[in-house]
C-alpha cells in the first residue's frame, strides 16, 4: 500500500493550506498537503478578491496586517504575479447612520495603519466622479486593494512545491484518525498519509473533520453570487463597497487592470457540500444589477458577461476556527473564514506555521479558538 | 389540473414543428425566439419590406422554407410567441428571458430547447482582424440584409456550409476569391456510401460544386490555413494557406469566412443541469438525450441542431419527436406509427450525418500546430502560447482550470467560439486525450445581459 509520511499533514488545499505548507517548509518542516480537487478551486478561487483590511473586526487587524506583509511582497515570496492592485478601498453610505458607522470604525481601527479618511458626498464625487448622487458619505482607505483569486492559491501551492512540500491533488480523503502518536489520513483510493501533526484547512468541509474528533462547530456552506462585466477602460481605482442595511441588497465591485468590473453582493445561496455544487440564483444577480447603478450610475451602460459561485464555510458567529484543537494534541484547525479569508490567507499560513513550529504565535488568535463552541458540543453530545 | 406551462425556445425548424404538435394537442406553448422573425438561421426570413423570392433566398430548400413559414403563420395566434427575446438563464424550473430591456422569469412544467447551432471554429493566425467572419455570419449578412461581407471573399474551413455559402455568394453576384477546404477530396469519396443515404442532399452538394466551378471560383482541397494577413487599422488583406504538397500560397482578399461545420448551442442545456457525454466521433461534449430528445433533467427536452447536428429537416423531425415525448410524459396519447416512421427517417439522416463528419472532419491536429502568437480566445485576446504556458508551467490540464489561469473562454462568448479549439490546444500541449480535458462549465447569462434591465412579473 502506498504510504506517505511527513512532519505535518495538511488536509485541504485552499489558500490557507497552501500558505501554511509554504511557510512550514520555510521553517524546515516536511509537509504533505492533500486536496480533493485542485489547489484553490473553491472559496479561495471563486471569492471576490479583495485584499483589504478595512471593515474587518478590530481584533482581526493584527492578523490582517501580518498577512498584508506577505501580499506586499507576494511575487518575491511566491514567485509569480497575482495581479495585485493597491488603489485603495472605498466604502460608501447613503444615510447619516451609515456615515456614523463608518466614522466609528475609522476611529476604532485608527491604530492599524490604514490611513482611513472620512469624506463627504461632494468631496467623494470630486475625487471619484463616477459615484452616484445618492451617496452622502464615504470612508477611503488608500493602501488597500485587490488581487486575482483564481491565481493566488495555485501560485502559493506551486511555491510550496518548489520549497519541497509534497502536494497531492485529486486526493479524496475519507477519514483522519489519531493512531498512536501519529495522525493517519486515509484517501479513498487506499493511500495513507501520516504525520505527528495534522492541520485541517478544509474550508466548508472543516466541520466534518473536526466533528470526527469530537469538536463539532456551527457552520453552514454558502455560495457567493458573483458576476463580471465586459471590459471597459480602467478608471475606477479603489475597490468599492456600499453600506446597505439588508445583506441581500449589498453590492461591491472592483475593476481589474484589463477593465472588467467584478460585482459581488446580492446575498448568498446555500451550497451543496456533498455534491460540491454551488449555483448563482438569477434573482440575486438581478438584485445586484438593480443596486449597483445606485453606487455608480454608469453601470447602466454595461453588460454582465458571466456569473459564478463557489463554496464558502460560514461560521455562525462569522469568526473562523483557527488554532490548536481543544481536545487532541497535535491537531490544528484553520477553516470557516466566513467569506473574508482571502486577504488573511498568507497571514494565516504564516501564523499557523509559526504556531505549529514553535508552539506559540506572536499574532493573537485566541479569538478564533475552537473551544468557544465546546459548550455547544457538550450539549449536542 | 390547470393548463400545463410549456415553453419552447427557438422558432427554427425544430421549434416550429415542436410547437405545431403541442398546439394540435391543445397546449398553448410560449415560443421564445431571439430573432426578429421565425425560421431560425437556416430559414431566416428577410426583414419586412424586403422582396427577394423564396428561390433566391433559399435555393433548393425554398419549398421547405415556405412550408415552415406557413406553418408558423397558421400557429401564430395559438402560441404565445415572443420574438426578439433572449433566454438568458434557467434556474429553479424557471426560464429567464430578456426582451427590450425587460427580464422575466417564466415558470415551466416542460421546456423544449431548440437552440440551434453556430459555427465550429478553429483559430488561425490573424483571424482577429476585422473582416474575418464565421461562415454563418457571412450567410446571415447575405440572407437577411442582402450584403456581402467583402468585395473579395475567401471561404475557408470545411463542411457543407463552406460550399453552400460560397455558392450563394456567387449567385448573389459577389466576388469569391477562393474556396479553401481543409478536408481532402479523398475523404469525401470515402464518405460517399454514407452520404448516399440522402441522395437528394448529396446531389445538391454536387450542384453547388458545379456552380462554383462554372463561375471560375478557385476551389482547393486538403489545405491548411497558415495566416490571415491584415492590420488593426485596415482589417483583412489576404490569406496564406499550405497546399497538400507543402507549398504556401497567398490569396488577396478583404474578407474571410471561416467555419468547420457547426456545433450545437448547448448553454441552456448546461444551465438546465443536463448531463453531457463526450462524442469521440466529432470530438466534442454533447448533452445526453434519448432517441426522442429527453435530456437527463426531467421535463427538459432538447431538439434540433442544438442537441445533435442533423440539419434543417432532421431538426423538423426532432422537434416533433420531442413534442411527442413531452406529451407522452404528460399523459397525452401520441401517434405511435407516425412516430416510428419519423424515427426511421431520422436514422437515415444520422447515417448521412456520419458521412458529413467523415467527409469534412474537424481538423483537430491543426491545434497543435497553431503558432504561439495566434490568438485562440478573441474575446479576451489570449494566444495559443499563453494557453500552452498555463498547461506547461502551471499544470492546467483541465478545461476550466486552463480557463481560470489563462482566461481562454472567460470572455463574452464564454468559450462558445474558442472552447473547442482551446480544449484541443490544451490536450495537445498536455499530451492527453481530449476527453480528459473535460468541458467548460457554462454560466449565465447565455449572452451578455444589460445591467439596465428591469424586472417584470409575468
Amino acid at each position: 500500500m502506498n504510504s506517505h509520511r511527513a512532519d505535518v499533514v495538511i488536509v485541504g488545499g485552499g489558500i490557507m493550506g497552501a500558505a501554511t505548507a509554504f511557510f512550514l517548509r520555510k521553517r524546515g518542516a516536511s509537509v504533505i498537503l492533500l486536496e480533493r480537487g485542485l489547489i484553490g478551486q473553491q472559496a479561495s478561487g471563486t471569492n471576490f478578491g479583495n485584499v483589504r483590511r478595512m471593515g474587518r473586526p478590530v481584533e482581526q487587524l493584527p492578523l490582517s496586517n501580518r498577512s498584508r506583509e506577505s501580499w506586499l511582497k507576494f511575487k518575491e515570496l511566491f514567485g509569480e504575479d497575482v495581479e495585485l492592485l493597491l488603489n485603495g478601498q472605498l466604502r460608501v453610505g447613503f444615510t447619516p447612520e451609515h456615515e456614523e458607522r463608518m466614522a466609528t470604525y475609522a476611529q476604532d481601527a485608527k491604530d492599524f495603519g490604514m490611513g482611513m479618511q472620512m469624506m463627504g458626498g461632494k468631496a467623494l464625487r470630486e475625487r471619484f466622479p463616477y459615484l452616484g448622487p445618492d451617496i452622502t458619505a464615504g470612508c477611503y482607505a488608500p493602501f488597500e486593494g485587490h488581487a486575482n483569486p483564481r491565481l493566488a492559491a495555485p501560485i502559493i501551492g506551486r511555491a510550496a512545491v518548489r520549497e519541497g512540500a509534497q502536494v497531492f491533488e485529486n486526493t479524496e480523503i475519507v477519514s483522519v484518525e489519531k493512531e498512536g502518536e501519529d495522525f493517519r489520513v486515509n484517501a479513498a483510493d487506499g493511500r495513507t498519509f501520516r504525520a505527528p501533526v495534522a492541520l485541517i484547512t478544509a474550508g466548508a468541509w472543516g466541520n466534518l473533520i473536526s466533528t470526527s474528533f469530537g469538536e463539532p462547530v456551527p457552520m453552514i456552506a454558502k455560495a457567493p453570487q458573483m458576476c463580471v462585466t465586459e471590459p471597459v477602460p480602467y478608471v475606477i481605482g479603489p475597490s468599492i463597497g456600499a453600506l446597505i442595511d439588508d445583506p441581500d441588497q449589498l453590492v461591491y465591485f472592483r475593476q481589474v487592470a484589463r477593465g472588467n468590473i467584478v460585482v459581488g453582493g446580492g446575498g448568498h445561496e446555500l451550497a451543496d457540500i456533498e455534491n460540491r455544487r454551488a449555483y448563482v440564483n438569477p434573482r440575486r444577480t438581478l438584485l445586484k444589477l438593480k443596486n449597483a447603478p445606485r453606487v455608480m450610475p454608469a453601470f447602466n451602460r454595461l453588460s454582465i458577461i458571466r456569473v459564478w459561485s463557489g463554496i464558502e464555510g460560514y461560521m455562525e458567529d462569522s469568526r473562523a476556527v483557527m488554532g490548536p484543537s481543544a481536545r487532541v494534541p497535535g491537531l490544528y484547525y484553520a477553516f470557516g473564514f466566513s467569506g473574508h479569508g482571502f486577504q488573511l490567507g498568507p497571514g494565516v499560513g504564516d501564523v499557523m506555521a509559526e504556531l505549529i513550529h514553535t508552539g506559540a504565535t506572536t499574532t493573537p488568535i485566541e479569538h478564533y479558538h475552537i473551544s468557544r463552541f465546546a459548550k455547544q458540543a457538550m450539549q449536542a453530545a | 389540473m390547470g393548463q400545463s406551462r410549456v415553453i419552447v425556445v427557438g422558432a427554427g425548424p425544430a421549434g416550429v414543428r415542436c410547437a405545431e404538435v403541442l398546439v394540435a394537442a391543445g397546449i398553448k406553448p410560449i415560443l421564445v425566439d431571439e430573432s426578429r422573425r421565425d425560421g431560425g438561421q437556416i430559414y431566416r426570413r428577410q426583414p419586412e419590406g424586403f422582396t427577394r423570392s423564396y428561390p433566391s433566398l433559399y435555393g433548393t430548400e425554398a419549398e421547405r422554407a415556405r412550408a415552415l413559414h406557413q406553418s408558423f403563420e397558421s400557429l401564430r395566434s395559438r402560441v404565445d410567441y415572443r420574438p426578439e427575446t433572449l433566454a438568458w438563464n434557467i434556474y429553479d424550473r424557471q426560464l429567464h428571458t430578456v426582451s427590450a430591456g425587460v427580464t422575466k422569469a417564466l415558470p415551466f412544467d416542460a421546456l423544449v430547447v431548440c437552440s440551434g447551432a453556430t459555427d465550429r471554429l478553429m483559430p488561425v493566425k490573424g483571424w482577429h482582424y476585422a473582416g474575418t467572419y464565421s461562415m454563418g455570419a457571412a450567410q446571415i449578412a447575405l440572407k437577411s440584409q442582402a450584403c456581402a461581407i467583402g468585395r473579395q471573399v475567401v471561404f475557408a474551413g470545411t463542411g457543407p456550409l463552406l460550399y453552400l455559402v460560397a455558392a450563394q455568394y456567387v449567385k448573389a453576384g459577389a466576388k469569391v476569391a477562393a474556396v479553401l477546404d481543409t478536408s481532402s477530396l479523398w475523404k469525401r469519396v470515402r464518405a460517399l456510401p454514407k452520404l448516399a443515404a440522402r441522395p437528394r442532399v448529396l446531389l445538391n452538394g454536387v450542384s453547388l460544386m458545379r456552380t462554383l466551378r462554372g463561375a471560375g471560383v478557385k476551389v482547393v482541397t486538403g489545405i491548411e490555413p497558415v495566416e490571415i494577413h491584415g492590420s488593426d487599422e485596415d482589417g483583412v488583406r489576404g490569406i496564406t494557406y499550405r497546399s497538400q504538397d507543402g507549398a504556401t500560397h497567398r490569396v488577396e482578399c478583404d474578407a474571410v469566412a471561416l467555419g468547420y461545420h457547426v456545433r450545437p448551442e448547448t448553454q441552456l442545456a448546461d444551465l438546465a443541469r443536463c448531463e453531457f457525454r463526450f462524442d469521440a466521433e466529432t470530438r466534442q461534449w454533447l448533452p445526453t438525450v434519448d432517441q426522442d430528445g429527453r435530456s437527463t433533467t426531467p421535463g427538459v427536452y432538447l431538439a434540433g441542431d442544438g442537441a445533435r447536428v442533423l440539419g434543417a429537416d432532421g431538426a423538423e423531425i426532432a422537434g416533433k419527436l420531442a413534442a411527442w415525448a413531452l406529451l407522452e410524459d404528460m399523459g397525452h396519447p401520441v401517434p405511435d406509427a407516425e412516430r416510428a416512421a419519423l424515427r426511421r427517417e431520422r436514422e437515415a439522416m444520422d447515417r448521412f450525418r456520419q458521412g458529413l463528419v467523415e467527409a469534412f472532419p474537424w481538423p483537430a491536429e491543426q491545434a497543435a500546430r497553431l503558432p504561439d502568437e495566434a490568438i485562440v480566445c478573441r474575446c479576451e485576446a489570449i494566444t495559443a502560447g499563453e494557453l500552452r504556458r498555463v498547461v506547461n508551467q502551471m499544470g492546467a490540464c483541465e478545461a476550466n482550470r486552463a480557463k481560470a489561469f489563462s482566461r481562454v473562454g472567460m470572455g463574452r462568448c464564454q468559450g462558445r467560439y474558442c472552447g473547442h479549439a482551446g480544449a484541443e490546444v490544451v490536450a495537445a500541449a498536455a499530451g492527453i486525450a481530449l476527453e480528459k480535458v473535460g468541458r467548460l462549465r457554462g454560466q449565465a447569462p447565455v449572452k451578455p445581459l444589460s445591467m439596465a434591465v428591469r424586472e417584470e412579473q409575468e
